[in-house]
């Protein structure tokens, strides 16, 4: 396996390569755009993929900043009043109040989730989406114990934000982010009754990677983070509740608070290791999250990203760059054998065959029946990669989604075959549609990558041209069925 | 490094059953495993026995009333505190006079299942600083670790456990089922995954009635290739591909059957009538696992909590008598569980709030019937809880031990003394 992480020339970056980019970075396959990219040269390919287009005609987040407001002090003590009183309607309005509060509450969680999704199926800057589902899944917050869901809203704008910008950035946010402390109790984190979970997962999961600490670090950390909390929507330092005396971490000493700590991790030399593995995860290779666990190329990869992190303080951009256009990335071991995400195949699904737009809420719910439910990652250590995905069950909710999106057929719901409204042939335009198999070569190619094997691709040309005669949206509607049925289909 | 398997799954499965149809009488649970394709007499080895075990875990989620379910009806206590919501002695359903500890009118069906030796009542069920969140305490349960309320990492103690079995190659893709929405954490293991459906109809590939043709070309692609290594990513995803088809058709014809005797019409029931048909057509799964919902009853609970323990009873009830008539009941066992159990003083609203320890139910002909530990005091509170005397994670290892002949060893983290809920 070539590891050298110096760009591959552009005469090997052919429409095979630019099309192995964009599946990868940018969710969809896309052949017109993968011809156009080619003509820019790999590093001009990459810095188009990197920079994305205009976002602004996209709608705004649902619900509002004021759903779980705080009660005013007057509205407080009337609820209390309320509640005490004898009046068993009274009670009864305050508690229906109350529970309207997290009814709405919980309606703009699933808004949320729709949002994003639709957000991702239309952004024009689709790298800049899969790279904030990174950091969801590395900062990994879920609706529970939130509960307030424009909090969830907020982290994830910082993620969009920065999170092409700089990993340090992002670190340095996370322990003011009012999400992530209600999420891991730093607001119960007080001098004299430390809560040490946001310090812990903070070396853990967030920078360092198991094995570089010890437990008197986080001990020792979770006092400098005591007094960050937060108020209504905002980040709130508590001078109060905060420990200001000296605190040993990772062998430094001082009156260090919050801010410090995380400087302190971001020093450390195995941050940027780790951060490293993370991207290289994300966009390389389904691989451990345990450094130790891989191979040696993939160590002297890993090592490769991190010393580029470490030499750009954290600046992502370029990084990413670098790692995209490289010899590595364009592997032959590299190219289609990632385990496409819920998110990757939803997504890439829509964006590649110009689907029509379905139930977002309903796509949602099949994303969650994948194993990937948004704003709802299954623990604070965020989502597996590859085999995590795929089981017997998720398969064919992953095959069945792609049905359903083609058809409009969701298993278990009536269907109206009538309002299918899909018109597949839109992507076959610049095709003959008298020459079957050239239509389900070049399709197949687009989709499946051009390694596919002649052998794994004959019962769907021969589907294709049964009976002879041009190609018809019906049969090809059938086709792209089968295409997204193909084991294949999974990876990317 | 390349392993090339014999044949495809879908060839090694048609010989399975062409094999089983040559035996006629085996038990069709134990075709699946490696060793009874290789040498038929391998199927009398006693320690395939084991392999046909199976467990059933009920999960009552949202915080079940326990003190409310098994009722200390000889505690005057207990009337003193519990207020309008406690229930009447003359309505209690009497388990142990001796005790004083019955039974909630609505667990008729458990008073039976009691009174017949094959209902096991586990008191004062918990663990160590328990914690009132009903997520953060049912990541407890999932994982099997009390640590798990701080975070866990997405793997329960099923899961692990069949990992384990994984490592041994003595993992059948249905080797756990999961019938509901969503595939509890608890069963998900790092490799190991459950099969989950809610719907067996949601368990098939849905284009297939799309199109005449499109059925033969999707087994085509589905069935044609041949798994080179387990290491390669595009040949794990065949091989899922290839279970999925066997699953599929192994469920949805298991499931398709219609039970000899009556289940209720409720949410629980269908569930577990579900499991009767799969535990009947011997699939090789060990576990199953469902869930009733709807026990988190902060206002007005009295009524809920009854039409919610009919439904948990009268289920368990028509599951054995279903196993029983088929013959199955013997290789079952049934655990259930909640969160944890509310508060000992009724709130403002007639409702309960979160508690702490609350009682476990086993059931069928293989427990140790009768009850495990003493009822727990109402006066000697934690907080204004019950306090645990039983770890939770002891009938989890009795139940992977003594029962399934898994090591819990593994499952949990560390050994635990397993509770005595199973016959000796």
């Amino acid at each position: 396996m070539d590891t050298s992480l110096s760009p591959i020339s552009d005469d090997r970056f052919g429409p095979a390569e630019a099309r192995h980019l964009l599946v990868r970075t940018a969710f969809a396959p896309d052949r017109h755009r993968a011809r156009a990219l080619v003509g820019l040269g790999v590093q001009g390919a990459v810095a188009w993929v990197l920079a994305g287009g205009d976002d602004s005609g996209l709608p705004g987040p649902p619900g509002g900043p004021d759903i779980r407001r705080p009660f005013t002090e007057e509205e407080r003590r009337a609820y209390r009043q309320a509640l005490g009183s004898d009046d068993p309607a009274l009670r009864e309005r305050a508690r229906a109040s109350r529970q309207q509060i997290d009814r709405d509450d919980r309606q703009m969680h699933k808004d949320l989730q729709t949002w994003w999704l639709g957000r991702m199926i239309k952004t024009a800057s689709p790298m800049r989406e899969f790279q904030t589902l990174l950091w969801h899944g590395h900062f990994a917050t879920a609706y529970q114990p939130v509960q307030d869901a424009w909090l969830l809203y907020q982290q994830n704008e910082m993620f969009r934000r920065y999170g092409l910008e700089s990993f340090a950035t992002l670190a340095r946010g996370i322990v003011r982010d009012p999400a992530m402390i209600k999420y891991l109790n730093n607001h119960q984190n007080r001098k004299g009754e430390p809560n040490e979970n946001l310090a812990r997962e903070l070396m853990e999961l967030f920078t360092l990677g198991e094995g570089q600490y010890r437990e008197g670090d986080i001990r020792e950390g979770a006092r400098a983070l005591t007094g960050f909390t937060y108020d209504d929507n905002a980040f709130s330092f508590n001078q109060t509740r905060h420990d200001d005396g000296k605190k040993s971490i990772l062998g430094r000493t001082g009156r260090f608070d919050g801010d410090d700590f995380v400087e302190i991790l971001l020093r450390h030399p195995a941050c940027a290791r780790y951060i490293a593995l993370k991207l290289y995860r994300h966009y390389v290779a389904d691989v451990s999250d345990r450094f130790g666990d891989l191979s040696a190329a993939q160590k002297s990869v890993v090592d490769q990203i991190a010393k580029r992190l470490r030499a750009d303080k954290y600046a992502l951009g370029p990084t990413l760059g670098v790692l995209l256009s490289s010899r590595h990335f364009y592997d032959a071991e590299v190219v289609g054998r990632k385990i496409k995400s819920p998110a990757q195949l939803v997504v890439g699904t829509a964006r590649s065959l110009g689907t029509p737009e379905r139930s977002t809420s309903r796509l949602h719910e099949n994303m969650r029946m994948m194993g990937q439910s948004l704003f709802d990652p299954p623990s604070v250590a965020g989502w597996g990669v590859g085999r995590s995905w795929i089981n017997t069950s998720t398969l064919f909710a992953r095959q069945n989604t792609c049905v359903y999106m083609i058809t409009g057929k969701n298993p278990g719901r009536r269907w109206d075959r009538g309002a299918t409204n899909y018109d597949p042939m839109s992507l076959v335009a610049d095709l003959d549609a008298a020459k079957p198999a050239e239509v389900s070569r070049v399709l197949m190619n687009d989709l499946l990558g051009a390694h596919v094997a002649e052998d794994r691709r004959a019962p769907l040309e021969a589907f294709l041209n049964e009976g002879g005669g041009p190609v018809t949206g019906d049969r090809l509607m059938g086709f792209l069925t089968l295409v997204t049925a193909m084991p294949e289909y999974q990876l990317c | 490094m390349s392993e090339k398997m014999p044949y495809t799954r879908r060839e090694f499965l048609q010989a399975s059953l062409a094999l089983m149809s040559t035996l006629g009488t085996v038990p069709g649970f134990l075709s699946h495993t490696s060793t009874a394709m290789a040498d038929p007499a391998a199927l009398l080895d006693a320690d395939a026995v084991n392999q046909g075990r199976v467990l059933v875990v009920i999960q009552l989620s949202g915080g079940n009333d326990g003190l409310n379910t098994v009722i200390p009806a000889g505690m005057p206590e207990y009337y003193r505190m519990r207020g309008g919501l406690a229930v009447a002695e003359r309505d209690v359903l009497e388990l142990d006079p001796r005790v004083g500890v019955g039974l909630h009118p609505s667990l008729r069906g458990v008073q039976e299942m009691y009174q017949e030796g094959q209902a096991t009542v586990v008191q004062g069920v918990g663990y160590p600083n328990p914690n009132r969140s009903h997520f953060a305490s049912m990541d407890v349960w999932h994982a099997g670790d009390t640590k798990a309320a701080d975070g866990h990492r997405g793997v329960g103690w099923i899961g692990r456990a069949m990992d384990a079995e994984a490592k041994r190659g003595e993992h059948d893709c249905l080797s756990c089922v999961t019938v509901g929405e969503e595939a509890p954490m608890a069963t998900q293991g790092v490799e190991a995954k459950p099969v989950s459906f809610s719907r067996a109809e949601l368990f098939e590939w849905s284009g297939k009635g799309l199109h005449p043709k499109l059925a033969r070309a999707y087994e085509q692609i589905n069935a044609g290739v041949e798994p080179v290594t387990t290491a390669d990513p595009a040949s794990f995803v065949f091989r899922t591909a290839l279970d999925a088809q066997a699953a599929s058709d192994r469920v949805r014809r298991a499931v398709s059957r219609r039970a000899e005797t009556e289940f209720p019409a409720n949410g629980l029931s269908r569930q577990l009538q579900a499991v009767a048909s799969m535990i009947a057509a011997e699939l090789p799964t060990r576990i199953y696992y469902v869930a009733l919902g709807g026990f988190d009853t902060h206002a007005n609970q009295a009524g809920t909590h009854a039409r919610l323990l009919d439904q948990f009873a009268s289920s368990v009830r028509a599951f054995y008598r279903e196993l029983a008539a088929i013959g199955q009941d013997q290789r079952v066992v049934t655990m259930a569980f909640s969160e944890f159990g509310r508060r000992v003083d009724t709130n403002g609203s007639n409702g309960t709030d979160h508690g702490a320890a609350g009682p476990m139910f086993l059931f069928g002909p293989k427990v140790r019937a009768g009850l495990i530990g003493p009822h727990p005091s109402l006066t000697d509170l934690d907080n204004g809880d019950l306090k645990f005397r039983v770890d939770f994670r002891s009938v989890y290892a009795a139940v992977l031990d003594d029962w399934l002949g898994l090591d819990s060893r593994v499952a949990l983290g560390s050994r635990f003394r397993a509770a005595p809920v199973l016959e000796g």
